[in-house]
């Protein structure tokens, strides 16, 4: 009998630990870790590209997380990407003339985002609307730039044919200069 | 034709024992629900097969998230990019590593055992007894240890996955000054419950109902000598191992 739950009270904390490690690797390393429970309000802010922006996203300040995005979609008339941003309520003191910007985490890292503090004394309050954004970086744009650019430094007789004989390039740039 | 009959037969006794094994597959399910009459077993048995392999499972977690650690580390160091090792480790230890070397482990040290016994029993006539006092040896031999597996490898599986995260948080952390916030926080931001942990779990649970399968199935064909049990055993380390790595690949090829 004794022999018996012995082996019982093994087999049970071996159950216990197994499940109690399930749900450690489940709540304490995955995304799950990132859930806020605590309530939060709802920010919104428009972008004309929010580049790999995705649901869930930290939203931080000064680096530090509190929030992440909860929404993202397609303003209809506008065409612009309207985001939500759920705002820890325990941050109220943030002021209403801030302004959002899509950046990335490292050069190839996933993407936030960031609200820079402005000096207005009102706070951002649920429902507001953040007016002052500036849209993600997008690395194709910024290379074919920079190409374009070089090109057009150098030898200026050799690349004004190349965007044009490309049609499918991104590098828009040079018909916006002309 | 006995020239013919020489080329094939490896071929045609490999096929006979895998349609045995099907055959004894479907036996064994069958057999379930009578087992439950035997409840108790099958928890002695999840004692056996799982809570007396904790000490090898969490010994080799440990080590091998160190290793993962040490390794990664200076690899990634390479490109600059240091900071994923826990993503790196995590998804590594929860898609692969963790499972399959689990399985291996569980092959080794609870299926051989499986295999012994059971051709033992074989060999001394037990299970001939136990037919004869109407106790059919499926339901309360065979079936117990099967359903332990089934229970026993997730949750071996995560152990090990948990001990490994340890070892690496240990060296890259603790060991190599690597950040704690950026190790957690880029693990956290890159790993999903569903796609890599539960993933994980389902494939241990396959490897746990393959591994007992073949282990009791080697032990309940095992014949009745002391050179047949050594040679079963043997050859359920062997089977376990290529069938737990090539289900693996299949898994994951579906599972992606």
């Amino acid at each position: 009998m004794a022999k018996r739950q012995s082996f019982q009270i093994g087999t049970g904390a071996f159950i216990a630990l197994g499940f109690a490690a399930l749900g450690y690797l489940a709540t304490q390393t995955t995304s799950l870790a990132n859930y806020r429970q605590g309530a939060s309000y709802d920010v919104k802010a428009r972008f004309t590209n929010i580049g790999q922006l995705k649901l869930r996203a930290p939203v931080k300040v000064a680096g530090v997380r509190i929030g992440s995005v909860s929404d993202i979609k397609l303003e209809p008339d506008k065409l612009d990407a309207l985001v939500t941003l759920s705002i820890d309520q325990h941050y109220d003191k943030i002021p209403d003339d801030s302004a959002a910007s899509v950046f990335t985490s490292g050069l190839l890292g996933d993407q936030y985002v960031a609200l820079n503090p402005g000096g207005s004394p009102d706070a951002l309050k649920n429902g507001d609307e953040v007016v002052l954004t500036q849209s993600s970086m997008q690395l194709e744009e910024l290379i074919g730039k920079y190409l374009v650019g070089q090109g057009d430094a150098g030898k200026a007789g050799d690349k004004t044919a190349k965007p044009e004989t490309a049609p499918n390039d991104k590098g828009v740039q040079p018909n916006d200069k002309k | 034709m006995s020239a013919a009959s020489r080329v094939f037969s490896p071929f045609t006794t490999g096929l006979a024992q895998l349609g045995a094994c099907g055959i004894f597959l479907l036996q064994t399910l069958r057999a379930v629900p009578r087992s439950l009459r035997y409840f108790r077993e099958t928890v002695r048995q999840v004692f056996f097969v799982g809570a007396m392999s904790l000490v090898i499972i969490m010994t080799c977690g440990l080590f091998v998230g160190m290793v993962l650690g040490l390794q990664l580390y200076h690899t990634l160091s390479i490109f600059g990019g240091t900071a994923a090792l826990g993503t790196v480790v995590a998804l590594s230890l929860y898609r692969e590593l963790g499972p399959v070397v689990t399985a291996l482990l569980f092959a080794g040290r609870a299926g051989t055992s499986i295999t012994a016994e059971i051709g033992l029993m074989r060999a001394t006539d037990q299970l001939d007894a136990m037919e004869m006092m109407a106790v059919d040896p499926l339901a309360y031999v065979v079936a117990p240890r099967f359903l332990a597996g089934i229970i026993a490898m997730p949750l071996l599986a995560c152990v090990f996955n948990a001990l490994g995260i340890l070892g690496a948080h240990l060296v890259g952390v603790n060991w190599l000054g690597l950040d704690n916030g950026t190790f957690w926080s880029n693990m956290t931001a890159n790993v999903d419950v569903w796609d890599d942990v539960i993933n994980g779990v389902w494939k241990s649970t396959a490897f746990g109902a393959v591994c007992t399968l073949i282990a009791t199935f080697q032990g309940y064909t095992a014949p009745p000598t002391s050179e047949g049990v050594a040679y079963a055993t043997t050859r359920t380390v062997v089977f376990s191992s290529i069938a737990t790595l090539a289900i693996d690949f299949i898994m994951t090829a579906f599972l992606m």
